[in-house]
């Protein structure tokens, strides 16, 4: 049964919710009785019910990293969350056996259109489970599995064990161990060696419920010489409370593959999003991360790559935009464990009146390793007096034979430039708008064509809201 | 009623006085010149009459076409019709000169509704053709990078698309090689037009020999000191402005 009463839109396209019924709700808080539950109606074996067990102890045992992170950690209240609600654990098929409600929220946010036009796969996660998942039938027919991390671990428990919890494991840090008691949805990707998936997999992530946390698990594996481009898009409504959305992503590129993960995140300015973002590239791969964090009231994302095998490659690119009231904590990691690898940081931040962007960057390369490099390039954009950025690069770079580049710079949209483009004719949303886009071109310009509109329409929507 | 009408117009920034009861009209039809020394309130006029927040506006009036501008903000005044040609263009990292252009034209387009992008372009590739600009500048950030000529020829490349009402060029001569000034006359020239008034602000007579004006008036200390016909500017060249600075002690009226 599903009412679809208090609909509440505003002028975002995203700020709506649908007042749904859930079959399954874990109650509130969080203790081994939720962490129970959730194992027991999803079905799972005793090894994954065993990793979530331990998983919560770990997780109690953590203190928040506020000695480096910002103390607005200590605002989630951990015990007021809802970590569990679905209304099952199958996906459909078919947009038309998607529940109602959950069908119309994805429908006003345009992903069936976006799949017949130009996706390969799509996966729909409402609140904690895939409400739909597809994939073309031409893949199924190469092997590729395209699914839900619940209907993975059921259907490809062999895969799925090997690598889950590699690369970035359970105690790696205090929301990677939240994760892991209580992931639940996310996408579970597996391309057979020398499979190369034309088009992108898309998994979108929508947030429905209030006081409600989200904790979708992805884990990519590439095998040798595969190649496979992965979207993720995010929003949730705007609620009087805090949301907490805290995901763990998982890539394994093998020998020769590439994978290319591109997230447009649009979350409303209420939800805490601290997410832990990794891939393992072993020789010759490559993997490439794509971030535009958008919203929220606290991102912390540092994507990495672990670059294992020798002439391995890893690329972060990202794009964070604080608004009024938002801090973007962003970054990237790339560990160098192999000679001849190299990596590239290109990190755009952009801050509006009180919004606040931080970038940390972490790259290592030990002294016994030759022919490595790292560039790194991190630019910001101040709008108004008030807005802040810090830079926190951390570059540990041992042995003679390794370069790193690092080139850092802080820039402002001056009141000459606005008085300029509005003697064009342009008002003074669109004038910080355009200017904004100018500053975030090079890197949009690496996006595909619906991701990259998509994004200079929110930045418009962004930039247009602030200045009144 | 046809012409940007100022009238007694005082403006101040930061508390110092610039413009002095400074009054003139521009009717539609007409080209004026503008000269005077440097730092007597040229530019001053053009960005107070843009509506520029930092030029305080005292006292006086200023009108297009009858309709007060003073009240205005600066987007509506273009969009209202008048165009500045900057002294100094300022540069607008990462947006294309299309893209730039593209926006601005859309700015006048009723909500919602775009201009049409293959007529756009082919107008647009026509006036660089006609201006001498190279058709790879349309992929270039606004003014970044470019030379001290191109930046010139670029305002009048957006003020060819944008096809103002009224027209102010600020020291658009200045920096150009007389190959290009020639060109950029003649990109003004193609402008005048019954429906358009433009003001010519210089310091060189010679530019007057191409863009052939119908007023020249001498600034001087923040308000219009003399004015006349094209051959003001040729004894303004030939005797400098001490002359006029003299007749002005002594008393005399032009
Ligand atoms: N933003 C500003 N802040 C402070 N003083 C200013 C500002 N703009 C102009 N002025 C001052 O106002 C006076 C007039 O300047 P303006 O730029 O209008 O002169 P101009 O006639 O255009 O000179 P030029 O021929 O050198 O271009 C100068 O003394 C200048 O220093
Ligand atoms: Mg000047």
């Amino acid at each position: 049964m599903s009412t679809q009463a208090a609909i509440d839109i505003d002028r975002e396209k995203g700020n709506f919710s649908y007042d749904t019924t859930y079959d399954y709700d874990a109650g509130i808080g969080l203790n081994e009785g939720v962490v129970n539950y959730i194992a027991d109606v999803k079905g799972e074996d005793d090894w994954v019910r065993d990793f979530r067990l331990k998983a919560l102890e770990v997780f109690n045992s953590k203190p928040l990293p506020t000695n480096w992170a910002t103390k607005d950690l200590e605002n989630i209240d951990f015990d007021k969350f809802r970590y569990y609600l679905s209304k099952g654990q199958e996906p459909s098929r078919t947009w038309e056996d998607v529940p109602d409600d959950v069908k119309e929220t994805f429908e006003r946010l345009g992903i069936p259109e976006q799949e017949r036009a130009f996706l390969a796969g799509v996966e729909a996660q409402f609140d904690s489970e895939a409400a739909y998942s597809r994939m073309k039938d031409e893949l199924a027919k190469e092997g590729v599995i395209f699914v839900g991390s619940t209907e993975g671990l059921k259907e490809h428990p062999e895969i799925f064990k090997k690598f889950f919890g590699k690369v970035i494991p359970t105690g790696d840090n205090k929301f990677s161990a939240l994760n892991s008691c209580v992931f639940s949805g996310g996408s579970f990707i597996y391309v057979p060696p020398g499979v190369k998936v034309q088009q992108p997999l898309q998994a979108y992530f929508r947030i429905n419920a209030e006081n409600f946390g989200q904790f979708e698990r992805t884990l990519i594996i590439a095998d040798e010489g595969a190649e496979v481009t992965y979207m993720e898009g995010c929003t949730a409504p705007k609620f009087e409370t805090t949301t907490l959305h805290s995901a763990v992503v998982e890539l394994v590129a093998l020998k020769g593959a590439k994978i290319q993960y591109i997230t447009v995140q649009n979350w409303s300015a209420n939800v805490f999003n601290l997410v832990t973002k990794r891939g393992l590239a072993e020789e010759d791969a490559e993997i490439k991360w794509i971030d535009c964090n958008i919203g929220s009231r606290l991102t912390m994302k540092y994507p990495g790559v672990i670059l294992k095998g020798r002439k391995a490659r890893g690329e972060v690119v990202s794009i964070a935009l604080a608004g009024e009231g938002q801090h973007q904590d962003t970054g990237a990691k790339m560990i160098h464990a192999a000679d001849e690898t190299t990596s590239n940081i290109i990190s755009k931040s952009i801050s509006v009146g009180e919004g606040r962007s931080t970038y940390r960057g972490q790259v290592h390369i030990p002294k016994h390793l030759q022919g490595c490099r790292n560039n790194t390039e991190c630019d910001a954009l101040l709008i108004n007096a008030n807005s802040r950025t810090d830079t926190y690069p951390a570059i540990t770079v041992r042995g003679d034979d390794n370069s790193v580049q690092h080139e850092a710079s802080v820039s402002k949209v001056s009141a000459e430039q606005i008085f300029y483009l509005m003697q064009r004719g342009l008002n003074e949303g669109e004038a910080m708008s355009l200017a904004v886009n100018g500053f975030v071109n090079d890197l949009v310009k690496q996006f595909p064509m619906e991701y990259s509109v998509e994004l200079k329409r929110l930045i418009d929507l962004e930039m247009e809201g602030s200045v009144g | 009623m046809n012409a940007l009408e100022v009238n007694q117009l005082s403006v101040s920034i930061d508390g110092k006085r610039i413009l002095n009861e400074f009054s003139l009209s521009l009717p539609k039809g007409e080209v004026h010149a503008i000269m005077g020394p440097n730092g007597t309130g040229k530019s001053t006029l053009a960005k107070a009459l843009a509506g520029h927040e930092s030029y305080m506006v005292e006292s006086g009036t200023a009108t297009m076409d009858g309709k007060n501008i003073l009240d205005l903000e600066v987007d509506e005044i273009s969009r209202e019709g008048l165009f500045l040609a900057f002294q100094y263009p300022i540069e607008i990292p990462g947006v294309t000169i299309a893209n730039f252009i593209r926006a601005a034209l859309n700015a006048r387009q009723p909500e919602g509704e775009d201009i049409d992008a293959v007529a756009y372009y082919k107008e647009l590739y026509a006036q660089m053709e006609r201006l001498g600009i190279d058709k790879k500048f349309t992929s270039r950030s606004v003014n970044e990078g470019f030379s001290g000529g191109e930046k010139k020829r670029c305002e009048i490349l957006q003020m060819a698309m944008l096809k103002p009402a009224y027209c102010i060029l600020d020291e658009t001569d200045s920096g150009l090689d007389i190959d290009a000034l020639k060109i950029v006359a003649d990109g003004v020239n193609h402008m005048r037009s019954e429906d358009r008034g433009i003001l010519v602000i210089t310091h060189y007579q010679r530019l007057l020999n191409y863009i052939v004006p119908d007023r020249v008036h001498i600034l001087w200390d923040g308000r219009i000191v003399k004015s006349g016909d094209k051959s003001l500017a040729l004894e303004v060249e030939e005797r400098g402005y001490d002359w006029i600075k003299e007749r002005l002690t002594a008393g005399v009226e032009s």
